[in-house]
């Protein structure tokens, strides 16, 4: 088991009173799966992985990752959001190199793994450039470059092509999927977007609106070498689609009315 | 995937169409006109005093820019213009320096400890209200008439823009940047020097564009309340004594170094800050 969530609830204290984020989850994730986590927003899909990460405490409960309860900043783990990471004020191959140093790699390899993992992801000849260079979906993809070379056995990913346009989001998916396809990583993907979470999961979480619950746990049977640009069209997707929309609809008019 | 790396290809491709060389000639043909106009800028200002002086106001009071050019050559000559420049120089330099760095790791400090911050917030806003020029006389007495009671008044300027803009700049730090470098493996260390300080540093680059005149003002002050030496210990011996020539000779000499440190923190500026520029 990678991932094993017992019992956590998330409350959070804001002007003077204590609001529950997240009630009673339990979920085992297991080594090499690929989950995805959909829900109404604020329904603590992100606080979730967050306290995965170990940015956020859990209030009650516990999360244990590769056997060792997380406890403060998980450096077990990859961490790719939708907002850019990558430092600004270092060039792509710097920000690539960096994961590697604080890993104790010697500074000739970190120069030709970074070129590697930088070609992998299609930007072999940028490595000079800084970040407001590039465009927004190259900025993923240095985000890309630098998780996969310092190759944590976990991924947490936190909307990460969120800001995308629709096509440069397939494109994306696609390199992910690729990518997990060859490594097979554990990953746990947050999104808000049905038909990204089935393009590309294994199983889909759906949580309930606020107070955060598991609401119901879906297995997708799309084959795992899927195309994410075919993957739609089957009849497989569209089953698994709907049956999650009449999870998730509720929630979201829950939301909108509240 | 070979599509994605074509398209990447031509982006960082050198494209260099009739539109482009159209609009290089452009700027540089206006670059051109701005620099012959700030030539005849001050050409025409120098001539305007140079005919007002004697025929439209006393030559006492504003001196002419010939006299004032003779004064300047026969300071290089005799030795009086090194002699005095070097020791307000370094007063400055020294100065800036230890109010930088104290400044400097200060804000540091009290950015990632808030809590210190806190404690002391009342008292550093009640100093930093202080009009450091007051303290001028007391460093006089502490630090005698020699150049520490002028680093001491400099160096209190500079700390506390310094030290405010560095504390500000760790306070803006975005702490996803933080968490992610955390996470990929780095230490509390590793988190100030390619995170912290990278990320003030746009602050403190602020800080001592705005301090570098404080410095030199702070120096001179104090050259002017009691000293034997430096270009404020000049102009107030020169007007003491009504010598126009010589007190615009000076303040020529201070506003010299004050420009020329600032080109040279223009294009530190520019080389600290280079990530900025956008495509």
């Amino acid at each position: 088991m990678s991932i094993s969530i017992q019992a956590v609830r998330k409350a959070y204290v804001a002007r003077g009173a204590e609001r529950l984020a997240l009630d009673r989850v339990d979920l085992e994730i297991a080594a090499g799966e690929f989950v995805a986590f959909v829900g109404p927003s604020g329904c603590g899909k992100s606080t979730l992985m967050n306290m995965i990460a170990g940015i956020l405490p859990v209030t009650e409960g516990v999360i244990v990752h590769e056997g060792r309860p997380v406890r403060g900043i998980n450096q077990h783990v990859g961490y790719m959001t939708q907002a850019d990471a990558v430092l600004p004020w270092r060039t792509v191959r710097q920000n690539v190199e960096l994961p590697l140093r604080f890993h104790g790699v010697p500074r000739r390899d970190r120069a030709a793994r970074a070129e590697a993992m930088l070609d992998q992801v299609g930007l072999a000849g940028f490595g000079g450039s800084f970040p407001a260079e590039l465009s927004g979906g190259m900025r993923k993809r240095v985000a890309l470059a630098q998780l996969l070379a310092y190759g944590p056995e976990t991924l947490l990913m936190d909307e990460p092509f969120g800001a995308l346009d629709a096509q440069l989001k397939l494109l994306m998916q696609e390199q992910l999927l690729r990518i997990w396809t060859a490594r097979r990583q554990t990953v746990v993907f947050v999104t808000h977007d049905l038909a990204e979470a089935i393009t590309l999961a294994q199983r889909v979480v759906v949580f309930s609106g606020r107070p955060g619950r598991i609401k119901q746990i879906e297995d997708v049977a799309l084959p795992t070498d899927r195309d994410p640009f075919r993957a739609r069209f089957l009849p497989e997707f569209e089953r698994a689609y709907t049956r999650l929309w009449e999870a998730l609809a509720p929630e979201i008019r829950r939301g909108e009315a509240a | 995937m070979s599509g994605l790396a074509q398209a990447a290809g031509a982006l960082g491709a050198e494209v260099r169409s009739p539109a482009v060389v159209a609009l290089e000639a452009a700027g540089r043909s206006h670059r051109r006109r701005v620099l012959l106009l700030r030539v005849l800028v001050g050409v025409g200002f120098l001539a305007l005093w140079y005919g007002a002086s004697g025929r439209w106001i006393d030559t006492l009071l504003i001196s002419s820019p010939d006299l004032v050019a003779a004064r300047l050559w026969r300071w290089t000559l005799d030795g009086t213009l090194w002699n005095n420049l070097s020791i307000t120089l370094l007063a400055t330099v020294l100065g800036f320096g230890i109010g930088c760095t104290s400044g400097f790791v200060l804000g540091l400090l009290f950015g990632r400890f808030t809590t210190l911050a806190e404690v002391f917030d009342p008292y550093i806003t009640a100093i930093y209200s202080i009009p450091k020029i007051a303290l001028a006389p007391l460093f006089i007495i502490w630090f005698g008439i020699g150049i520490e009671s002028k680093v001491a008044v400099s160096a209190a300027i500079v700390f506390f823009v310094i030290f405010l803009n560095t504390y500000s700049g760790v306070r803006e730090v975005n702490p996803l940047y933080v968490h992610t470098t955390r996470i990929m493996g780095g230490g509390e260390g590793a988190v100030l020097r390619h995170v912290i300080v990278p990320s003030a540093a746009a602050w403190v680059i602020t800080g001592l564009k705005v301090s570098v005149p404080y410095a030199l003002v702070g120096t001179v002050i104090g050259e002017f309340m009691s000293a034997n030496r430096g270009i404020g210990y000049l102009i107030s011996q020169a007007t003491g004594l009504f010598n126009t020539t010589s007190v615009y000779a000076g303040i020529l000499v201070l506003a010299l170094v004050g420009a020329v440190i600032n080109t040279g923190l223009k294009y530190l500026e520019a080389w600290v800050l280079r990530w900025r520029g956008a495509a």
